[in-house]
C-alpha cells in the first residue's frame, strides 16, 4: 500500500516539476501509439466496413480470421517482426529495428485486428438498419460504406480507442522490437518493465500512474472531439 | 408523364420455404395512383418490395413497359429508415448519391422542408422528430429526385388524422408533378379517398384487380365483399 501511496505522490512531483525524461518517454509513448491507431484505422474501419456489406464465400473465414487475430500474443508479434526487420530479414535493408518505426509496425499488427473487428460488428447492425434504403437507392459500394462509416462515427472512436488502449499498455513486443533504448526507443511501459526489475518500485508505479492517466486523458478527448448528438438520441 | 405497363406472371415468392406470395399474375397498365389492399399478411408488402426490386422473385417473370430504371423509383418503407444525421442531410442525401452538388441539394431540401413544415428542424438530429414528422421526412427524402414511380408501404399506419392528412395531400401534389405511385394499405378510407386502381390480395394471392369506384360499388368476389363490409377474412 505504501509502494502505491509513494508512487502516486513520486508520479505528482514528476509531472509538476516538469521532470524532461518523464515527458519525452510520455511524448514517445504517445508518438508510437498514436501513429499505430490511427494507421491500424485508417486501415481496419474501411476493411471492417468492407465486411460488413459484402457477400462473398470466404467471407465469414476472413472474419473469423480476424476475431481470432485480436488475441495475437503481442510477443509473437515482436518476434515475427524483428524477424523481418532484422539485417537478415527480408526489410532489414530498411534498417528498422530498434526504432520507433519498429514499434508501430507491431502495435498495427496487434491493433489492427481489433478495430477492423469492432468496427465490423458496428457497421453490420447499421448495414441491416440501412440495407434496403441503399438498395432502393441503388447506391454504390462505396457510396454504401462511407456513409455507413460517417453514420457510426462515435461508435467507429470507441473501435480506435480500444485499439488505442490495447497499444499505449502493449510492453512484450516493443520490447523486442524497440529495445528499450533509453532516449530512443524507451516507452512507458519498457520503462515500468525495466525499473521494476531494477527494484524501483515507487518509480515503476510513478511511471504506471501516468500511463494510466495518459490513457483516460486521451479517451476524454476524443469523445469530446467526435461526439455524435444523432447517435446519442439513439442510444 | 408516362404511361408504363407491368405484367407479372407465375410470380412466387417464398421465405426461408414458406410461401409468401404467389402464384400470381397479373397486369398493371395506365396506373396513377394504385392501391395495394388487402388484410395484414395479405402479401402486400412482399409484392411492393418485388415490384421495387429489393427482392426477387422464386420463380416466375416481372416485365415493365417500359423499363424504369431503379434511379428513377422511390421507396417508402413502413418503418421510416432515419439516417444518422440532420433533418437536412436526411432530406438531401439522395441527391448527393446522384451526384448533384451539396450547395444545390442544400437549397433543393430546404424547399422541400419548406412544403412538410419541417424548416425549423432543419438541422435537428432527424431521430428526434416524431412519427408523423419522420414520415413526412422520408416522403420529401422519397420526393426530392422526382422519381417516376414512388411506391409507399402503409406510410400513414399508426399515424393520427392531421398527421395522415399532411402525407395524404403530399402524395396528391406529387401526382399533379407526374408522379405515379403504388401505395399498400389496409385502411379502406385512404384507399377511396386517395386511389384510382386497386389490386386486392388475400393470403398471398391476387383476388381483384378493379378501379377504386368498381371495387367499392361491386365487388366481384366474396373476399372483397366481406373487406368492404369491414369483415375479418380467414
Amino acid at each position: 500500500m505504501s509502494d502505491l501511496f509513494q508512487g502516486f505522490i513520486q508520479a505528482l512531483m514528476l509531472i509538476f516539476t516538469i521532470d524532461s525524461d518523464l515527458y519525452a518517454i510520455s511524448g514517445r509513448s504517445l508518438q508510437v501509439t498514436m501513429t499505430a491507431t490511427l494507421i491500424a484505422s485508417v486501415v481496419g474501419i474501411p476493411l471492417g466496413a468492407w465486411l460488413a456489406v459484402s457477400n462473398f464465400r470466404l467471407r465469414n473465414v476472413l472474419i473469423i480470421c480476424i476475431n481470432a487475430l485480436m488475441g495475437l500474443p503481442p510477443v509473437v508479434v515482436g518476434l515475427l517482426v524483428y524477424l523481418f526487420l532484422s539485417k537478415s530479414g527480408p526489410f532489414g535493408v530498411f534498417n528498422l529495428l530498434f526504432t520507433p518505426s519498429a514499434m508501430i509496425i507491431a502495435q498495427v499488427i496487434i491493433i489492427l485486428p481489433i478495430i477492423a473487428s469492432i468496427s465490423h460488428r458496428t457497421i453490420r447492425i447499421l448495414w441491416k438498419e440501412y440495407r434496403d434504403f441503399f438498395i432502393s437507392l441503388n447506391a454504390t459500394r462505396w457510396q454504401i460504406i462511407l456513409t455507413l462509416i460517417k453514420d457510426s462515427r462515435r461508435s467507429l472512436i470507441t473501435a480506435a480507442l480500444a485499439g488505442f488502449g490495447r497499444g499505449i499498455g502493449e510492453v512484450g513486443a516493443i520490447m523486442i522490437v524497440g529495445g528499450n533504448i533509453d532516449h530512443a526507443t524507451r516507452v512507458l511501459t519498457t520503462a515500468i518493465s525495466l525499473e521494476t526489475s531494477r527494484g524501483n518500485f515507487h518509480l515503476a508505479m510513478a511511471l504506471g500512474i501516468v500511463l494510466i492517466i495518459l490513457s483516460i486523458l486521451i479517451n476524454f478527448l476524443m469523445h469530446i472531439t467526435v461526439k455524435s448528438k444523432y447517435e446519442q438520441i439513439d442510444d | 408523364m408516362i404511361d408504363f405497363k407491368i405484367k407479372g406472371a407465375n410470380l412466387l415468392i417464398k421465405k426461408s420455404s414458406s410461401l409468401l406470395l404467389g402464384p400470381m399474375s397479373f397486369e398493371l397498365v395506365n396506373l396513377s395512383f394504385m392501391i395495394l389492399l388487402g388484410q395484414n399478411g395479405a402479401g402486400k408488402t412482399s409484392l411492393l418490395r418485388l415490384l421495387h426490386g429489393l427482392d426477387s422473385p422464386e420463380s416466375g417473370s416481372l416485365v415493365w413497359e417500359p423499363k424504369i430504371k431503379v434511379e428513377d423509383q422511390s421507396f417508402v418503407f413502413q418503418s421510416p429508415i432515419i439516417l444518422r444525421r440532420n433533418v437536412l442531410e436526411n432530406v438531401f442525401y439522395p441527391l448527393i448519391l446522384r451526384g448533384v452538388s451539396k450547395s444545390d441539394a442544400i437549397s433543393i431540401a430546404k424547399e422541400w422542408l419548406e412544403k412538410i413544415f419541417l424548416i425549423q428542424k432543419a438541422y435537428e438530429p432527424a431521430l428526434s422528430l416524431s412519427g408523423g414528422e419522420r414520415q413526412r421526412m422520408v416522403i420529401a427524402r422519397a420526393l426530392i429526385s422526382k422519381p417516376k414511380i414512388l411506391f409507399l408501404d402503409e406510410p400513414t399506419v399508426n399515424l393520427d388524422g392531421e398527421s395522415k392528412l399532411q402525407i395524404e395531400n403530399l402524395l396528391k401534389q406529387a401526382l399533379r408533378d407526374g408522379t405515379k405511385i403504388i401505395m399498400a394499405t389496409h385502411d379502406l378510407g385512404q384507399a377511396k379517398r386517395l386511389g384510382e386502381h386497386i389490386l386486392f390480395l388475400h393470403n398471398g394471392k391476387v383476388v381483384e384487380t378493379t378501379s377504386v369506384n368498381s371495387f367499392f360499388s361491386e365487388p366481384q368476389t366474396d373476399e372483397a365483399l366481406t373487406f368492404v363490409r369491414g369483415g375479418i377474412l380467414r
